[in-house]
């Protein structure tokens, strides 16, 4: 131990230079970026997809078998497969397209999936007759469901929704493997450049804490805050 | 002429017929007591009057104008004067009492802020909730949720209210506080369709009583003919039955 303690301590002032911290923190954001982004997008196609399904109108049959076919589909695929597959689709059709855009838009595409089915189950938690209330009343489709039903959802799809976005701050390190330079390509770099795997890998263990960590902690407020009372 | 016209009204639930060729009419100002065993279309007829059931056959007039349950315009119009209270009251759980209340009529008649909001807390009083405005559903009894329910439906300002069993939910010593208020209603002139297992109530209120039976109406007539002399064997066997209770 005590060798690996004397080169820690060696290549210390080294490895946090200005440069170095820069630069992870810029694999750091990117990281947050590509979740935050891909999981926004995520949640507003999810929630599409789940109104979609939980349509009754025979014209939206066609669309709504698409929306449980596309749903079924994309949570039964690894998500490095998407990310390959996404990267050999774009590549040919957009040459100048940047990894990180196409990692985005391949966690756009997965995320959508599972978020649609964490906001259906949250839509489905508001019994039926809330909506045959507006209804009466003349609420039209769209005002019944962001006013009536989606606000009473958001306990049933928070907790969940929130832990799925910690997940993918963890697998967004699978793009890596396409050479995205996130966090964990970050410390792939660090070491080939002769630093310990200590203390490369041991920088973005901790910023993947520093990460996830304040988000779990928003899900699990989340949680209790809105669990008992039906109400805001 | 009547200012609720239904004719031969059909509805089915999937296969099953729910419906089978209900007339009925109500005059202004008129309350119709709909009696009948459990499953004889009496609600499935509400449901019908204000389009959440689709009417399979048959027509409905109000102000003598023919309603077309498939287009969109035509339910507007309808539910601009027609309201309806629920037998589990639905108020919206994420919006306060007076929102509830309000809502409908801020936002989708588009009536004036002052209008509404003095309505609002006129109808409150009057169903002895005022003092719960700023509450939210979850925070009542089943009774205040109902009365609240009651004033959702009159700030509409409808010409017809359709009370479906709005007692039936509700613990025994709740539901004559709400049955006061709907007493209170039937003498301000409001034509209503009461659907109600309170016989006594029925027939107090009641300018017309209806019997319905398997989505059929047996009988039709004032209340002391259906609860006393009634013509058709399956009211009287009904009404023995219930009120022998």
């Amino acid at each position: 131990m005590g060798t690996l303690w004397e080169r820690l301590v060696l290549e210390a002032p080294e490895f946090f230079n200005s440069y170095n911290l820069l630069f992870l923190a810029e694999a750091a954001a990117r990281t947050l970026g590509m979740t935050a982004i891909g999981c926004s997008i995520g949640f507003v196609a999810g929630l599409a997809l789940a109104v979609l399904r939980g349509s009754r109108a025979a014209t939206l049959a066609p669309a709504r078998w698409l929306a449980v076919l596309y749903v079924e589909t994309f949570r039964r695929i690894p998500f490095l497969v998407i990310l390959f597959v996404v990267l050999y689709a774009i590549q040919p059709l957009f040459p100048d397209a940047s990894l990180t855009a196409i990692a985005t838009v391949a966690i756009c595409l997965l995320s959508t999936a599972y978020l649609s089915e964490i906001v259906r189950a949250g839509l489905e938690s508001v019994p039926r007759q809330q909506l045959e209330a507006a209804e009466v009343l003349n609420f039209g489709p769209a005002r019944a469901l962001f006013q009536v039903v989606l606000p009473q959802s958001w306990r049933v799809i928070l907790p969940p929704a929130v832990a799925f976005a910690v997940m993918f701050i963890k697998d967004t390190a699978l793009a890596s493997h396409m050479g995205v330079v996130e966090l964990t390509f970050a410390g792939k770099i660090f070491v080939e450049r002769g630093f310990s795997p200590v203390l490369g890998f041991g920088a973005i263990l901790v910023l993947y804490f520093a990460l996830s960590w304040p988000l779990s902690r928003l899900g699990a407020y989340l949680e209790k805050r809105l669990a008992p009372a039906r109400h805001p | 002429m009547p200012q609720l016209d239904i004719r031969d009204l059909h509805a089915h639930y999937g296969r099953e017929p729910v419906l089978q060729g209900v007339s009925l009419s109500a005059e202004r100002g008129e309350v119709v007591g709909l009696i009948g065993p459990s499953g004889s279309g009496k609600s499935t007829l509400l449901r019908a009057l204000v389009g959440l059931t689709q009417p399979s056959a048959g027509e409905v007039l109000v102000d003598d104008r023919r309603i077309d349950y498939r287009d969109r315009a035509s339910q507007r119009w309808l539910r601009e004067r027609l309201a309806i209270v629920f037998q589990q009251y639905n108020l919206f759980q994420n919006m306060t009492v007076l929102r509830n209340v309000t809502i409908a009529p801020l936002e989708i008649q588009k009536r004036s802020k002052a209008e509404v909001e003095a309505l609002a807390t006129t109808l409150l009083d009057k169903v002895g909730m005022g003092h719960k405005r700023d509450a939210y559903p979850d925070e009542l009894s089943g009774g205040q949720q109902q009365r609240v329910a009651i004033a959702r439906a009159l700030a509409l300002r409808p010409e017809i209210l359709l009370l479906d069993e709005v007692t039936s939910a509700l613990d025994p010593e709740r539901v004559n506080e709400v049955l006061d208020t709907i007493r209170a209603l039937t003498r301000e002139g409001i034509t209503m369709l009461i659907v109600s297992h309170e016989m006594a109530f029925v027939r107090e209120v009641s300018t017309r009583v209806v019997m319905m039976d398997h989505g059929r109406v047996v009988e039709t007539g004032p209340p002391a003919q259906i609860f006393d002399t009634p013509r058709e064997d399956r009211t009287r066997q009904f009404v023995s039955r219930i009120l022998r209770h």
